[in-house]
């Protein structure tokens, strides 16, 4: 350590008013206090970079002679236009193919490590983060990528940003920022079997809204949140931006210091004693006021689904299709109305007897292990819905291959899934994974607007043990609607073609 | 970036909530590596319908969007507001933005304007009566005025404030690289690096 006062260790000190998580790690990040009614600009720790939102960036340092400040805060890998089969194999869309050279040209010239394609720690950039240790509490966390909001989960602020501000940060290692308001979601209770943090995120979004966030962050807490493991946990960070949140929150915890613990940059020895004794101060203060407060009882959550064209237009599982007519808003009765057709679901549906075309487990929001792991156990010994393909699609290469060391390849292989490389896939159409127009899928990714998946394709969100007891059953399922897993089907697996 | 003071042109009705950044430009449309062109590429899928309002005389020429609530949700994309500007749009008007969209059209000369929903409503009722009619919005005043019906908008002082100068964000960060690097100086040294790789 340095011997001038450092940002991190001042603010360990009690501060005169009581604070929240959010404003402690802003007041940390704080390089100058705006004045006049400037914002404030905000020291930035970690800046992922991917090939969609960067090259325009690059271009605007070369343009105008900047160096990028720092290249040892910053990360790069490759996942939203790579493919997931046949990765080895030159990429065949040329304008994809151009991305990614694009990316790795770049990269080099500036001095960026990279993580491309057919590396071992390549991936989706919001699960190679936290993977690699470089996703740690109290940190101030960017990329050109809306779901940056993942790695609030470590208590860290962290939140999506434009090409703009990409190469903002990249000259600067800075960003002009205004406070963002603080909103509590406390989770009280504890949730059921078979109700995942996905459906505590789904419930939020519906309960306040896809616009109810916005100029917020939000803070999780409460028992069901405690009880979370930190993949879980950043699932809900991950989808606070559907609830149009800058950011989400969760103050870090044993949970959290044990998940951080010998990942390869993790701090070690004494470094490490007093990265955890300054992260132990990252709790919101007793007396701190929330701009907003909102309480979920978990106790009451089922598994929960999508049914419309935006993530706010959810419903339990064992509900129905709602009836625009019963929508008290002028605007929401037409948005209900509008994503019905789009859909293709008449009102009073049961959710459950909606049947599907496809099953992706995939995206930053449900790629990790825990999530292959828990899908794995309902599919296995259990035969697939002949109507349904699955698509299985690791966050990461390290994900993958820890996957296969476990043998969850071959689960999903011999239920009839298709076992992919990883990358951000089938959650955005982008890439060769797409939905057919007018195909069905119950997908564990975050967005469910028109088209995202595919032209034409429509969306349900789901968690991983929905989208694997869906793959079982060929419709909407909950694990607890399933028989009891029998022996393997001898009936040969269907043929997958996505 | 241009100056922005006022803008007088033909506004368009864009009577839909949570039109998110993928319907502004799917994401097909992202993998191009230049900042401008994306014109073709606005509300691409909705385009391909005749009767989408874009598609239609006089709309076809306007230069003000006037959405429903919850404008540019979704993905960060900044390429929703190049495809916008491409197109010709110079102001969107929305009861409430994403905060990303807001933020986005900020860097790039597009003029968000919140006005308030009933407001929007009036403003739908007045273009819709009579197609092609013009509107004025005035950053100085912070208004939106449609013959003799003017509404406030609301906007940050900040970002009025660089739309009005035509500013750019690095040019002024940089004024402040001594803080910067006496910010740099007081970091923990066990703050993670990427380089070297410790993989």
């Amino acid at each position: 350590m340095s011997s001038s006062p450092s940002p991190f260790t001042e603010s360990v000190e009690p501060a005169a008013a009581p604070r929240t998580l959010a404003e402690k790690v802003w007041a940390a990040h704080l390089v100058r206090q705006g004045q006049d009614g400037r914002p404030d600009l905000l020291y930035i720790d970690l800046h992922l970079i991917h090939e969609v939102t960067s090259p325009q960036a690059f271009e605007g340092l070369r343009l105008a002679g900047r160096q990028l400040r720092r290249v040892d805060l910053t990360l790069g890998t490759e996942d939203h236009n790579t493919p997931t089969q046949d990765i080895f194999q030159r990429i065949a869309d040329e304008t994809s193919r151009k991305q990614i050279e694009t990316l790795r040209s770049n990269a080099e010239e500036f001095g960026v490590r990279l993580h491309p394609l057919g590396d071992d720690e390549q991936g989706i950039v919001h699960v190679v983060g936290p993977q690699l240790g470089v996703t740690m509490p109290g940190m101030t966390v960017v990329c050109g990528d809306s779901h940056t909001s993942t790695h609030g989960a470590f208590g860290a602020l962290a939140f999506g940003i434009g090409t703009s501000e990409v190469e903002h940060v990249m000259a600067t290692q800075t960003l002009p920022l205004v406070p963002f308001k603080t909103m509590s979601i406390r989770v009280d209770g504890h949730l059921r079997p078979g109700v995942s943090s996905k459906d505590i995120i789904l419930a939020v979004i519906a309960k306040i809204g896809t616009g109810g966030g916005q100029g917020y962050v939000l803070e999780y807490r409460g028992s069901a949140i405690e009880e979370l493991s930190m993949e879980a946990r950043m699932t809900i960070c991950n989808m606070s931006i559907e609830a149009g949140a800058r950011a989400g929150m969760i103050a870090p915890d044993e949970t959290t210091f044990e998940y951080v613990k010998g990942r390869p940059h993790a701090p070690q020895g004494a470094d490490w004693d007093e990265a955890v004794e300054y992260w132990r101060s990252l709790r919101t203060d007793d007396g701190a006021t929330f701009d907003a407060e909102v309480v979920i009882d978990a106790d009451e959550l089922e598994p929960f689904v999508t049914w419309g064209t935006n993530p706010g237009q959810g419903v339990s599982l064992s509900g129905s299709v709602p009836d625009p007519e019963d929508f008290a808003e002028e605007n929401d009765k037409a948005a209900a109305q509008r994503a019905l057709q789009y859909m293709d679901l008449d009102p009073g549906t049961p959710m459950k007897e909606i049947p599907v075309d496809v099953v992706f487990l995939g995206s930053c929001t449900n790629s990790r292990i825990e999530d292959l792991r828990l899908a794995s156990e309902i599919v296995k010994g259990r035969t697939k819905a002949p109507n349904v393909t699955m698509m299985v699609v690791p966050g990461s290469q390290k994900v993958r291959l820890q996957a296969e060391q476990e043998g969850l390849d071959r689960v999903f292989k011999d239920f009839g899934a298709d076992w992919r490389f990883a990358g951000c896939s089938m959650c955005l159409g982008m890439n060769p994974d797409q939905l057919q127009p007018g195909q069905r899928c119950a997908s564990t990714s975050n967005r469910n607007f028109e088209g995202r998946q595919g032209k034409g394709g429509r969306t349900h969100l789901v968690s991983p043990v929905v989208a694997a007891a869906t793959a079982v059953r060929g419709t909407l399922s909950a694990p607890s609607d399933l028989e009891p897993a029998g022996a393997p089907s001898p009936v040969p697996a269907e043929p997958v073609a996505v | 970036m241009e100056k922005f003071s006022t803008h007088t042109g033909i506004a368009v009705p864009l009577r839909q909530s949570n039109v998110d950044t993928d319907q502004i430009i799917p994401a097909v449309y992202l993998k191009r590596i230049t900042k401008t062109g994306f014109d073709d590429a606005l509300f691409a899928s909705w385009r391909k319908n005749d009767d989408f309002v874009l598609n239609r005389e006089p709309y076809r020429q306007g230069s003000v969007l006037v959405a429903g609530p919850d404008f540019g949700t979704g993905s960060s994309r900044e390429h929703a507001v190049w495809a916008l500007r491409d197109y010709g749009f110079k102001v969107v008007i929305s009861s409430r933005f994403a905060d990303i969209f807001r933020g986005n059209s900020g860097k790039q000369g597009l003029l968000a304007a919140q006005v308030e929903q009933s407001d929007v409503e009036l403003i739908w009722k007045r273009i819709e009566e009579e197609p092609g009619t013009e509107v004025t919005v005035d950053l100085e005043s912070r208004t939106v005025t449609v013959g003799s019906l003017t509404v406030p908008f609301q906007i940050d002082d900040y970002t009025r404030w660089r739309l009005t100068e035509g500013l750019d964000d690095i040019g002024l960060t940089l004024q402040h690289e001594e803080d910067i690097s006496a910010y740099e100086a007081r970091r923990p040294a066990w703050l993670p690096r990427t380089l070297p790789a410790r993989t």
